[in-house]
């Protein structure tokens, strides 16, 4: 039991670092974590949750927008969008999401249409692949404490 | 005068008006108001030579002539005296001389009478010679004289009256030329002033006005201008054109004038000569008459005959000046031939006849070779003749053509009769003979001509000698020289004959006069003419000459000043257009500047903030020694853009001073604890000082004063090298205004230093003496700004650098100039600092100033004035020492420093902390003065006077005195810099409690000596975060974000601190929210928000908190209503991504309190968020 709990640890360590080691996340998921203690236990699940819901609005807002067979671009709706992305994404820690809103909204005002539309493709790759991975360390998470050990605190450095 | 008056009046005022410069201007003017004069002179002479000229053309020829008459009568009546003087008859002449005076009377009378009835009056004065006849014909005389006087001024008067008009438009016509040039001056200079001056005030316009409308009234102007200029040209070119007319038509209206002047003269010398010469005649005519008469009363009257040859001959000779004309007289008898013989026979000669065939040998004539006349009906052979002509006595005057005709004419109509010229007997010249008839006496008046034919008794001849005669004539008068004079006989009007005259003189000037010789069947006339030609007429040439050059030197000038005007005008233009380009130029730049400098902060950002992220990455110790390098530039590279802006800012005086009350002495500690890295790892010791009586909180701008000593001491740090020291102290201004009675300790050693060299420093390395740059302060001595409301300060920041160059310290202060050039390769740097920090220093009315000798170091000074804060006026900023420094109150602490100025710093220190220092200079002189020992706290012991040898001893007097002291005095040690290893290595020798670090600063010494004294044990690691938590907790937090993620974030992290958050998602609710009364604490705000951002957010809540403070100050609401606040301020803090310089002067601006960055990171959450809250 106990080597099941220490693989699945370690498994849990070496994945939370891949995970920062590949840009999916920063400091700030740390913060975030730390910020999480019995007073909020699933904050930062509660975080994420709002997060990816706010990508999905976000994103099919900013698809509808860019939809050019409904009308003119409007690139300043557009343009909110994406800031309220990057504001949440840099919340989160979502550094790929983040970087990614961030050459967005360049295109957004140099109201590229066609850079736009890669952006929000990627993004959405992007927040996706995120989830995904978040999901797997949860998954993790809980089949450690199912297993009866302790979250590793995980330093990065 | 009024003309020069007004022109020096002018030169006045203009003088005035153009004194900037203008000179060329002058020269011309100078010039134009002699011409004016000159001018003038020349009119005014003009005018009082023509006056003059009329006075002397009036009838002076005739007062003569009257005068000559006179005269003539009066000889007359002489010698009629002289010769009838032995006779009986002589009463009747007395009379008239009785009667004389009644005769002037007369003359008045007859004056008024006219001409004809005056001749027709002496027609029979002849008959009757008494004494009113004779009155009456001199009366004639003068009446002639006098009546032709009127009908010649009759003439001229009209003539003058045309003239006169012709003279005063002439005149006014000239006055009106000096009046248009002196106007057109005026006009001209009139218009150059408005065209100086408008341009000034285009200029004022335009100043204020845009570029572009600059430009377009720049064309308009020009254009303007260029029409003005042509205007002007076209305008001299008719002034020149008028003036050359004029002094054409002068020239011409002058000469005529002098031509008509001259036919005037003329007419007059010649009207003058032919009365004259008709005068003379006909006062020898009447005389004529008079000696027929004569001869009648005294040949023929009375018998035997009172007369013979000899009488008449001798009284003809003694009257001849009576008839200054005539060559002779004789008197032929009347005999008819059957009276012949006996007439020859009674006279003893034969009548003989006259020979005029031969005029040739007439000369010579002899009356004995002339033949007898032939036998005719009648003869009138001479008896008497006078002597000049005796000659003809005997011949018949009836045998000569002309003479016959004559005395027939001459009998038959009683009167006097001339012949018509021809050649004399003997004389050869020209001449008349005149004829009167002697009749009978009997003979009635009207008496027809058969009856005067047979009443003829004899014939009465005078010759008269034309060319002499007119030459006697001539010779009396003046001015013969000037005229020629032709006399002719004009009775056969197909040939005339010339009596008279030459061939010489001006033929083109003729003036003719009748010639009244008394003969109405004979016609005379007189023709003058100028013997020279008209002379060249100066007197009009010279004037219009004047006139024309005076026009071309005006025109000139004036084409010379329009010329200027333009040349002026032009580069007026061009300059303005030079100007507008190179403001907007200085604008662009200024703009650039702003944008460019902005414009780089923005990417500059994204460059720090990439690389930290870069940093944050996993690289090796090379990647991130390049990663650091290259953050390490971009911070440089912002702070620099930061100093730009500033400076740009201040050079156009829109960098405003704050005036917030702040506590100088933190931010002293702030900037030493900023700086200590940098200092520490050089090794320099960096000391703050404040004296005693600065107070705590003064009114200023504490940013901007951190600015400046930031800067002094970077620089100070820079320029300094592993040794030595940088000391910052402030004092008042007024403390070093009094030497004498300085009571602070490290000041009064400082200016002794001033007068030993080897004085104390604080770390012994020699400095420059501040006070050398102090005495340059003004401000510094002077008491006028000695407000009770101002505080001066007086920092001072020294250093043990290398000092400035002696040739390079009078550019210090200009902005990008280092000392030399080699300055910023070696330690780097833009040299902008200074000039900024100068300039700050001078926007708080302060000065700076530095000393500085190479080698030694530098010593910058600055005054500041600050103003006194309210004393109840409390800064939050300390609250979270105000717990420890209520733990150390009353404590008492042993400095050990053997230097002195160190030991007050450290003192000054303790001092803030409410603990009392004594001060020893060694740790041996520690151990004499135990009385200092007692009841001590601490004891701190600098590293220079550490001494493990003494210290032992130190150490055993504290553990005997153990037992007599409740505790042991905790030691320290002050160390400039000191290694981990080094510190742990001290207290693990168990002599020391704590090593600590030097710059000595609040914070540092309260975490010090809490730790050791307080607690006595090491402080947990988080010491930090419970601070926060305990500061957040239980407060009330408004959380603003649109971003529900944020919000989450936030709430969380505000929540972990033990806070009670709320969130609103809008600026408009969080209005909503913070709407007085609320429970609120503070308020975290993004920034970019829809609909209502931060900003706007913030400055309605501000708005609204005013208002209510307001009411709550007027009483209007009880401030019990609003709870617990007197007064309302929210904290507002910025959560923006953002960490550009200009957002958050954007966030103070409009009224939060501070900033966070976003994500929440916990050091910079406890640092905005400590400012607010006292720790519970």
């Amino acid at each position: 039991m106990d080597a099941l709990i220490a693989q699945l640890q370690r498994q849990f360590r070496d994945y939370t670092i891949s995970l920062y080691q590949q840009g999916f996340l920063d400091d700030q998921f740390t913060e975030l974590k730390k910020l999480q203690d019995d007073g909020s236990p699933d904050f930062v699940a509660e975080v994420l949750t709002l997060f990816f819901e706010d990508c999905v609005k976000l994103i099919s807002n900013m698809a509808r927008a860019l939809d050019k067979t409904t009308g003119a671009v409007d690139f300043s709706q557009v343009g909110a969008s994406v800031h309220q992305l990057k504001g949440s994404s840099s919340s989160v820690g979502a550094k790929r999401v983040k970087a990614l809103c961030v050459s967005f909204k360049e295109y957004c005002e140099a109201k590229n249409y066609e850079g736009c539309v890669r952006c929000l493709q990627q993004v959405d790759i992007e927040y996706k692949a995120l989830k995904t991975k978040l999901q797997d360390m949860f998954n993790l998470e809980k089949q450690i404490i199912q297993a009866g050990g302790i979250v590793p605190q995980v330093d990065i450095n | 005068m009024s003309i020069t008056c007004e022109l020096s009046n002018l030169t006045s005022k203009k003088a005035k008006e153009s004194r900037s410069g203008k000179k060329w201007l002058k020269k011309p003017l100078l010039f134009l108001i002699l011409c004016g004069s000159l001018v003038i002179l020349l009119v005014m002479f003009s005018w009082l030579g023509r006056s003059q000229k009329e006075e002397t053309g009036s009838c002076n020829g005739e007062a003569k002539v009257l005068y000559r008459h006179q005269n003539v009568t009066r000889s007359e009546i002489h010698d009629l005296v002289s010769l009838f003087s032995d006779s009986d008859q002589v009463l009747s002449f007395e009379c008239s001389k009785e009667s004389r005076p009644g005769m002037w009377e007369n003359y008045g009378i007859t004056c008024s009478l006219n001409m004809r009835s005056e001749k027709q009056e002496t027609r029979w004065i002849p008959w009757n010679l008494n004494p009113s006849g004779l009155a009456h014909s001199i009366s004639s005389t003068s009446c002639i004289c006098d009546n032709l006087e009127p009908s010649l001024q009759q003439p001229e008067k009209s003539e003058n009256l045309e003239e006169g008009q012709e003279q005063g438009l002439s005149t006014y016509l000239r006055n009106a030329w000096w009046w248009c040039l002196i106007l057109g001056v005026v006009v001209c200079h009139k218009i150059y002033v408005f065209h100086s001056k408008a341009p000034a005030k285009r200029k004022e316009k335009v100043h204020l006005q845009e570029p572009l409308a600059q430009k377009k009234q720049q064309q308009r102007a020009q254009t303007s201008s260029r029409g003005a200029g042509k205007w002007r040209k076209n305008i001299l070119l008719l002034g020149i054109l008028g003036g050359v007319s004029f002094s054409v038509w002068w020239f011409w209206d002058t000469n005529e004038e002098i031509i008509m002047k001259r036919r005037e003269t003329l007419a007059n010398m010649c009207d003058e000569r032919a009365r004259v010469l008709q005068d003379q005649f006909n006062v020898s005519l009447n005389h004529v008459h008079a000696l027929s008469i004569l001869v009648s009363t005294f040949h023929h009257g009375k018998t035997p005959s009172a007369i013979d040859q000899k009488t008449f001959e001798e009284y003809t000779e003694r009257t001849n000046f009576e008839r200054p004309l005539t060559s002779g007289v004789a008197y032929a008898l009347k005999v008819p031939h059957s009276e012949r013989e006996k007439f020859e026979k009674e006279h003893g000669w034969t009548i003989k006849k006259m020979e005029t065939e031969d005029q040739t040998v007439v000369q010579d004539c002899v009356p004995e070779n002339f033949d007898p006349a032939p036998i005719q009906d009648e003869y009138a052979p001479v008896i008497f003749a006078q002597e000049t002509v005796s000659h003809i006595v005997s011949v018949d005057m009836m045998s000569g053509e002309e003479d016959r005709e004559n005395i027939l004419r001459a009998r038959a109509s009683g009167k006097g009769v001339l012949t018509s010229p021809f050649k004399l007997l003997k004389s050869n010249h020209l001449g008349v003979v005149l004829t009167f008839a002697v009749y009978d006496t009997s003979l009635l008046p009207d008496a027809t001509e058969e009856q005067r034919v047979e009443a003829t008794i004899g014939y009465l001849g005078a010759s008269y000698d034309m060319p002499s005669l007119v030459e006697k004539l001539l010779h009396q008068l003046a001015s013969k020289q000037t005229i020629a004079v032709d006399v002719y006989d004009t009775t056969n009007t197909s040939g005339l004959i010339k009596m008279y005259g030459s061939e010489i003189g001006d033929i083109s000037e003729q003036h003719i006069s009748s010639l009244d010789f008394g003969d109405p069947s004979r016609n005379h006339e007189m023709h003058c003419r100028f013997k020279h030609k008209l002379p060249i007429p100066w007197t009009a040439i010279t004037p219009s000459i004047l006139v024309l050059v005076i026009t071309f030197l005006v025109g000139y000038i004036f084409n010379e000043a329009i010329n200027r005007i333009a040349t002026v005008e032009e580069d007026c233009q061009k300059m303005r257009e030079l100007k507008a380009r190179a403001e907007a130029a200085d604008v662009a730049k200024s703009q650039f500047l702003a944008t460019v400098s902005h414009e780089i902060r923005t990417p500059m950002n994204g460059v720090l903030g990439m690389l930290k992220m870069l940093m944050d990455t996993d690289l090796d110790a090379k990647q991130m020694d390049y990663a650091q390098t290259a953050h390490g530039s971009g911070k440089d590279l912002t702070s620099l853009i930061n100093e730009v802006l500033d400076q740009a800012k201040i050079e156009s005086g829109r960098l405003e001073l704050e005036n917030v009350p702040f506590d100088m002495r933190f931010i002293l500690d702030n900037v030493s604890s900023l700086l200590s890295g940098k200092a520490n790892e050089k090794g320099i010791e960096l000391a703050v000082y404040v004296s005693s009586q600065v107070p705590d909180v003064v009114v200023g701008d504490p940013s901007r004063f951190r600015q400046i000593i930031t800067n002094l001491v970077g620089n100070s740090i820079k320029f300094t090298q592993e040794r030595g020291h940088i000391f910052i102290s402030v004092h008042l201004a007024d403390e070093v205004r009094e030497p004498l009675i300085i009571e602070d300790a490290v000041l009064k050693q400082r200016l002794a230093l001033g007068c030993s060299e080897s004085g104390e420093t604080v770390s012994g390395f020699p400095a420059v003496n501040a006070w050398g740059s102090w005495k340059n302060f003004k401000t510094c001595y002077s008491t006028e700004n000695h407000n009770s409301d101002k505080i001066k300060l007086l920092v001072t920041v020294e250093d043990t650098g290398v000092g400035i160059p002696v040739d390079a310290q009078g550019r210090i202060f200009t902005p990008f100039m280092q000392a030399d050039s080699s300055t910023s390769r070696t330690y780097g740097g833009t040299g902008i600092g200074l000039s900024i920090s100068k300039r700050l220093v001078e926007l708080m009315q302060g000065e700076m100033g530095f000393v500085s000798e190479p080698g030694i170091g530098s010593t910058f000074s600055f005054t500041v004035v600050f103003g006194k804060a309210e004393t109840n006026t409390s800064i939050t900023k300390l609250e979270r020492f105000d717990l420890a420094i209520q733990e150390f109150q009353g404590l008492r602490a042993l400095v050990i420093d053997n230097r002195n100025i160190r030991a007050e710093v450290t003192s000054y220190h303790l001092r803030r902390l409410g603990i009392s220092a004594d001060i020893v200079s060694s740790l041996r002189m520690a151990c004499t003065s135990v009385s200092k020992l007692e009841n001590l706290a601490m004891v701190l012991i600098d590293k220079d006077a550490w001494n493990k040898k003494d210290f032992s001893v130190l150490d055993e007097l504290f553990t005997r005195s153990k037992v007599t002291f409740t505790r042991v005095p905790k030691i320290f040690l002050l160390a400039t810099s000191a290694t981990l290893t080094e510190r742990s290595e001290m207290k693990s020798s168990g002599l020391i409690d704590e090593v600590v670090i030097k710059p000595l600063r609040m914070s540092v010494l309260i975490c010090c000596l809490q730790e050791t004294l307080v607690n006595g044990k090491k402080r947990q690691p988080n010491r930090k975060r419970r601070n926060l938590g305990h500061l957040l907790r239980e407060k009330q937090i408004l959380v603003v974000d649109d971003n529900l993620v944020n919000r989450r974030v936030a709430e969380g992290a505000l929540k972990k601190y033990g806070a009670i958050v709320t969130c609103v998602e809008s600026g408009k609710a969080a209005l909503e929210m913070l709407k007085p009364p609320h429970n609120f604490d503070a308020c975290f705000m993004d920034l970019q928000m829809p609909e209502m951002d931060g900003f706007e957010a913030t400055r309605r809540v501000r708005d609204l908190e005013r208002e209510i403070n307001k009411k709550i100050a007027s009483g209007e609401d009880s401030a019990e209503m609003f709870c617990k606040f007197s007064s309302w301020h929210v904290p507002i803090l910025a959560m923006t991504a953002d960490v550009i310089q200009a957002t958050h002067e954007e966030c103070m601006k409009c009224g939060m309190d501070g900033y966070v960055s976003k994500p929440f990171e916990e050091e910079v959450l406890y640092t905005a968020v400590a400012r607010f809250f006292e720790p519970c």
